[in-house]
């Protein structure tokens, strides 16, 4: 029987990998995602989840365990934030290459230095080359959902996916969350199956050295260079969308909720101005669309829910009509702007050619609150541009102070 | 007593065409370590010598399963497959994590120290050949003083070896024992015994290397044996806080006619440039750890 509850996103983080059985657990802890470790801890102590819980000393240590427990058949799990992220670099890179279905959740989190540990998404954007997916969350309904998602989905592509969702403002926030059954969630995600087994009599050497071109086994047959290996995770990237609806088909059919859709889209059909934004910001900027249409503005919000691999020709399409888009990101490629401006821009010029004006905001950095009324005034510049035919030389930072 | 040469099983799980370069300690003492943990053990390994040996995709002259890893990371590998093989219901596999001493006493340490706390259940072996071989001989943290490498090309090193293994006995491990690729009896009895207990176990394992340490690659195993005829390496095992000494060194401590260090530098080019009182230095450091080492068996 489903259930409601009141939970914050880190406890409805938690609550999904134990409902989806995870074998390994490796986390370290670290603000604002540290409640994840703590109420799985307590799930594996009572005898509640049967898993293998490994209290690591770092990081860098919690995805060396995830790697190997993976190569040998477990589903496993961490999850993590900020400098711990960004201290996993070199092993996000390692899981993506030797093809693991490893999940792990983000409590989006500000970079040092200086210090922060508030909000914003510079952590997991920064690791978008990494080769793993990246999902975001709107509330904390669609983090259990996603976790939950994202095993169905890594476990088909064997790749790892990051279920992102904004530190403290969901991951401390608590909200109704309908959780499904232990039933349900089996027969939508039965157990791991690996797709080789250990096997003393045929031993093998995973992830060995591998030289520029390809060189011939034993029996004659080419086996792939670097290129072919790194060529592969990318052909099985670009065609991961249509897994990803496939299994939001299945999920829909099961619990009742519908993630076919890579973005959330809140009054786009008529829309002239639309806001590209991710995370709970679409939600922020939903509320800003109805005070905008309040002023006869035909507004609406086009969210990211599937950042990697990006829905390019998907978003192309849903911002066709408007000709005023203003992107508003928590994160920044510094020294030229917002990863999701420029990936837009570039979908835009391969897709449709569709020129609207674009303004980008950098936003929320370090937990910074976002106003509707910052939002407002973005709205309002960006089509004041619109009707003078200016463009932005560089990105606006909102709510700058001293 | 050591096991003797004739009575090792005769199944192999180093096959002939390993790449590592002439006169390697390493190959010499993987033989006899995969020997004694049998067809049921899956290695873990860092970027290090081991993997040249490992060989390169789709090759490999191993006969046991093998998962290579970042180079920090090998004890939380180990501690992974533990984890993953217990979950799975694989765990009659013997895990084995194995890096050089740049993998060790450098940049595992980290990993290592948290697998050891956690009383991981795996047999972690440092094969220390003194130096970052791998990448062309650069200094590490075992390079012992008077070595010249080429981080240190000019100036030899001048800080001693660090105590890698009294760090490791400070974990209490399940079981901690040093050993030399010019011993396969002691070395073959030490994995055997490892085998057989639970936790976390620890090997120091001595490893000669002819291209960083400047000697003829005829001399790999002379050059071990003078290593621990001299002292410079002690062969010891301790369990529950009870230090025994065994093989060659046993017999030294029996006997008292342990060689001076000079007859082992000598015949290294690394220590071509060690000066009088660094030489003066490094027995009076040898000698202190032998009378402790010795005193602690009970000489």
């Amino acid at each position: 029987m489903e259930q409601t509850l009141i939970l914050t996103g880190n406890q409805a983080a938690a609550l999904a990998a134990k409902l989806c059985r995870v074998q390994v657990i490796a986390a370290y802890p670290i603000t604002p995602q540290s409640k994840i470790p703590e109420v799985l801890s307590e799930y594996v102590e009572r005898g509640e989840l049967k898993a293998e819980f490994v209290r690591v000393e770092s990081e860098h240590s919690a995805m060396g365990v995830c790697i190997s427990a993976s190569l040998v058949g477990a589903r496993v799990f961490t999850a993590t934030a900020a400098n711990g992220l960004a201290y996993m670099h070199e092993q996000l890179h390692w899981a993506a290459g030797a093809r693991l279905p490893i999940v792990m959740p983000v409590a989006n989190r500000g970079l040092g230095a200086p210090w922060t540990i508030l909000n914003d998404m510079q952590d997991s954007i920064a690791q978008r080359d990494t080769g793993w997916m990246q999902f975001y969350c709107q509330d904390n309904q669609q983090i259990l959902d996603q976790v939950i998602l994202a095993y169905r989905v890594a476990e088909q592509l064997l790749i790892p996916i990051m279920v992102c969702f904004d530190g403290f403002r969901l991951s401390h926030t608590m909200m109704p969350v309908s959780i499904p059954s232990q039933e349900q969630v089996d027969a939508f995600l039965p157990a791991f199956q690996p797709p080789y087994l250990l096997d003393p009599e045929r031993p093998v050497n995973i992830n060995p050295v591998v030289m520029t071109d390809p060189i011939a086994d034993p029996q004659g047959n080419l086996c792939p260079g670097y290129m072919g290996f790194r060529r592969r995770l990318q052909e099985d990237l670009e065609a991961a969308l249509p897994v990803v609806v496939e299994a939001s088909t299945a999920f829909e059919k099961a619990f009742g909720r519908c993630y076919q859709d890579p973005l959330y889209r809140y009054q786009t059909e008529d829309a002239d101005f639309l806001f590209v934004t991710m995370g709970s910001l679409s939600s922020e900027a939903s509320e800003t669309v109805d005070l905008l249409r309040d002023e006869g503005i035909k507004a609406g919000v086009v969210g990211l829910r599937v950042f990697r691999p990006f829905p390019a020709e998907i978003l192309s399409q849903a911002v066709q009509r408007a000709n005023c888009l203003a992107v508003i990101e928590k994160a920044i490629s510094y020294g030229y702007e917002g990863a999701l401006n420029t990936e837009l821009k570039a979908a835009l010029f391969s897709h449709n050619g569709h020129r609207p004006t674009i303004f980008n905001y950098v936003v929320g950095l370090g937990g910074k609150d976002v106003k509707p009324a910052d939002l407002v005034e973005s709205a309002h510049e960006t089509l004041h541009a619109a009707q003078n035919g200016t463009r932005q030389e560089h990105p606006r930072w909102l709510g700058r102070e001293v | 007593m050591a096991t003797a040469i004739l009575d090792l099983p005769e199944q192999e799980f180093v096959m002939p065409g390993t790449r590592t370069c002439a006169g390697c300690g390493l190959p010499i003492a993987y033989r006899y370590i995969l020997k004694a943990l049998g067809p049921k053990t899956i290695v873990t390994l860092p970027a290090c010598c081991l993997t040249i040996l490992h060989g390169i995709y789709p090759k490999t002259p191993i006969a046991v399963n093998a998962v290579n890893n970042t180079f920090a990371s090998t004890a939380a590998s180990a501690s992974g497959l533990a984890a993953g093989l217990k979950a799975t219901g694989q765990d009659d596999y013997t895990v084995l994590a194995m890096a050089g001493d740049g993998g060790t006493f450098d940049m595992g340490i980290q990993a290592l120290s948290g697998a050891a706390e956690r009383e991981t259940n795996f047999i972690y072996v440092c094969y220390d050949n003194e130096a970052y071989m791998n990448t062309g001989v650069q200094r590490s943290s075992a390079t012992p003083t008077g070595a010249f490498t080429t981080t240190t090309p000019v100036i030899p090193k001048e800080q001693p070896k660090k105590d890698f293994i009294q760090i490791m006995e400070a974990h209490h491990p399940a079981y901690l024992a040093t050993t030399c690729s010019s011993y396969p009896g002691d070395l073959y009895n030490k994995f055997v015994k490892a085998k057989s207990i639970k936790g976390t176990r620890f090997v120091h394992l001595a490893i000669p290397c002819p291209a960083g340490w400047l000697f003829p690659t005829k001399d790999t195993i002379k050059i071990g044996r003078l290593a621990v005829e001299t002292g410079v390496v002690v062969l010891y095992e301790v369990e529950n806080g009870v230090l025994q000494l065994t093989g060659k060194t046993l017999s030294l401590a029996r006997s008292g006619r342990r060689r001076p260090v000079e007859e082992y530098l000598k015949l290294q080019g690394r220590f071509k440039k060690i000066l009088p009182e660094q030489m003066e230095s490094f027995q009076q450091q040898i000698d202190l750890r032998w009378e402790q080492l010795l005193g602690r068996a009970g000489f």
